[in-house]
């Protein structure tokens, strides 16, 4: 379980986090979704330690994540996978080794061990015979799949996904969705996922943050999203012509 | 002032972080070795294009300058290699390399840092600055005084070739002149600006990638920084290493 606690966050004095607390529970899939610029990523990189917040506080379980030292936020760091927007695949390394980087980093397996898990992973997303390859010969499903593969290989605790549909066409998209969804319950995870996708929104959201202007306005489930109160949240859900037609299904 | 105390600040934070205890040392060594490849092997054609004809120049032009009978021709071996073993070598290839290696440097680190790769090692729990930037800084500070040795020897081959082929000098008396007076000293002094040198380059390039926000126009800019940058630090330090060593 991760809890945020009254955070704020700013960037020369633009206050792009205005006291956000929220939980997000294990084995969910929770969502944070908001417009662009709604200050959804600055939420996620200040929860994993990517961004200082200004105030408030950060608790992975029973740990003050944010007021730890380097070394301490360091273990932490070794069970969290993320996958980011743009991938964030290295660009020199190929796909297999890759996925390898963080074993090779921070396990002491044997090669034999580390080829396993890593060809394991692979297969989990549903990557064949691509272990050669670059990540510039790579397609953007392709790359999510990797990135997805190389934040799972340390079997981590909590995994973070920003935007992860960006950019894909609808059915990789759902593809991607349905693997957060099936990894998050296979591997007992505490699931953050970013997004603006409203197809994203009803298939995998659990739990959904609504996030306007870097403020919570809303928070509920997937189920509770089109009967909301919240007129920035329905400016923000009935902009989606499936939301409109499953609204109008639900009222007939 | 205030910009430049800032920028030096992090500069001096960036070094504390690059600095500090790896988290694995065989993948640092790995590392390491990729980056004396890429950075001090691949280096080596254009030192020694260059050298070469700066060595015939050099040559050419004190031939020229020293065109008198009480002057003896093998002065003409002699101020070759003078020059080229005291500023040549060590700082025409510094200065080279700073425009070759540095803004390779900082574009590739650049890069990182805009498609969040940099983000995904800190995630990771990896220091960031240290696993990019020390292998780097290793690297150079190994195989840039053998770049300026190899440059050493293709400029006196150089101003031997040129010299004998254009008639201004013998071979013998250009090869006296290369023997006559020599203190090993020479050697030191460039050794030592060249370590002085490729430091500058790694590091202040580096960290103009490092610190790189926005997108590719941004890291364009970094890297163009980054050789401006370590030029004038290579020539500002030239002149101090030298006041400091020679005088």
């Amino acid at each position: 379980m991760i809890r945020v606690k009254n955070l704020e966050k700013s960037f020369n004095d633009n206050l792009v986090l205005d006291d956000i607390s929220v939980t997000f529970e294990t084995g969910k899939t929770n969502l944070i979704i908001g417009r662009s610029g709604s200050g959804k990523t600055v939420l996620l990189k200040s929860i994993v330690g990517l961004h200082e917040p200004d105030k408030g506080e950060i608790w992975f379980e029973d740990v003050l994540f944010n007021k730890l030292d380097f070394a301490a936020k360091k273990k932490i760091r070794e069970e969290m996978g993320m996958l980011f927007q743009g991938s964030a695949l290295f660009d020199s390394l190929t796909v297999e080794q890759n996925v390898r980087f963080p074993l090779d980093m921070f396990t002491n397996k044997t090669s034999e061990e580390k080829n396993e898990r890593v060809n394991f992973c692979l297969n989990r997303v549903n990557i064949i015979n691509a272990n050669k390859l670059y990540p510039s010969e790579l397609s953007g499903g392709m790359k999510k799949r990797v990135a997805i593969a190389r934040a799972i290989a340390l079997n981590p605790k909590y995994l973070f996904c920003d935007e992860p549909n960006s950019g894909l066409d609808p059915l990789t998209a759902i593809l991607i969705d349905e693997l957060i969804r099936e990894l998050t319950k296979e591997f007992s995870m505490t699931t953050i996922v970013n997004t603006h996708d409203m197809n994203s929104v009803i298939e995998i959201g659990e739990n959904i943050v609504f996030i306007n202007e870097g403020i919570k306005c809303w928070e509920g489930t997937n189920k509770e999203i089109l009967h909301s109160d919240c007129e920035a949240l329905n400016d923000f859900v009935f902009a989606n012509a499936l939301a409109k037609q499953l609204r109008l299904s639900e009222n007939q | 002032m205030i910009r430049f105390l800032t920028q030096f600040g992090r500069y001096v934070i960036m070094l504390k972080k690059v600095f500090s205890k790896p988290e694995k040392p065989s993948i640092y060594y790995k590392q390491t070795m990729h980056e004396l490849v890429y950075l001090g092997l691949n280096s080596i054609g254009i030192i020694t294009i260059i050298s070469f004809f700066m060595g015939a120049v050099i040559t050419l032009q004190t031939a020229y300058n020293t065109e008198n009978p009480i002057y003896p021709t093998y002065l003409i071996g002699l101020g070759c290699r003078d020059s080229i073993i005291l500023e040549f070598s060590s700082t025409i290839t510094a200065l080279i390399l700073a425009g070759k290696v540095g803004s390779n440097i900082a574009s590739e680190i650049g890069t990182m840092r805009v498609t969040e790769q940099i983000d995904a090692l800190e995630m990771m729990g990896v220091n960031s600055a240290s696993y990019l930037i020390l292998p780097k800084i290793i690297a150079t500070l190994l195989f840039n005084p053998i770049l300026t040795l190899i440059s050493i020897i293709v400029g006196i081959l150089g101003g031997w070739i040129a010299g004998t082929l254009s008639g201004v000098i013998t071979s013998q008396d250009f090869i006296y002149g290369i023997q006559y007076a020599f203190i090993p000293y020479y050697i030191t002094y460039s050794m030592i600006k060249t370590l002085f040198f490729a430091f500058i380059i790694t590091s202040v390039s580096a960290f103009q990638g490092y610190f790189v926000e926005g997108g590719s126009l941004e890291v364009g800019r970094a890297s163009t920084k980054a050789v401006v940058f370590s030029s004038v630090l290579i020539l500002l330090f030239n002149v101090i290493l030298t006041q400091l060593l020679l005088s």
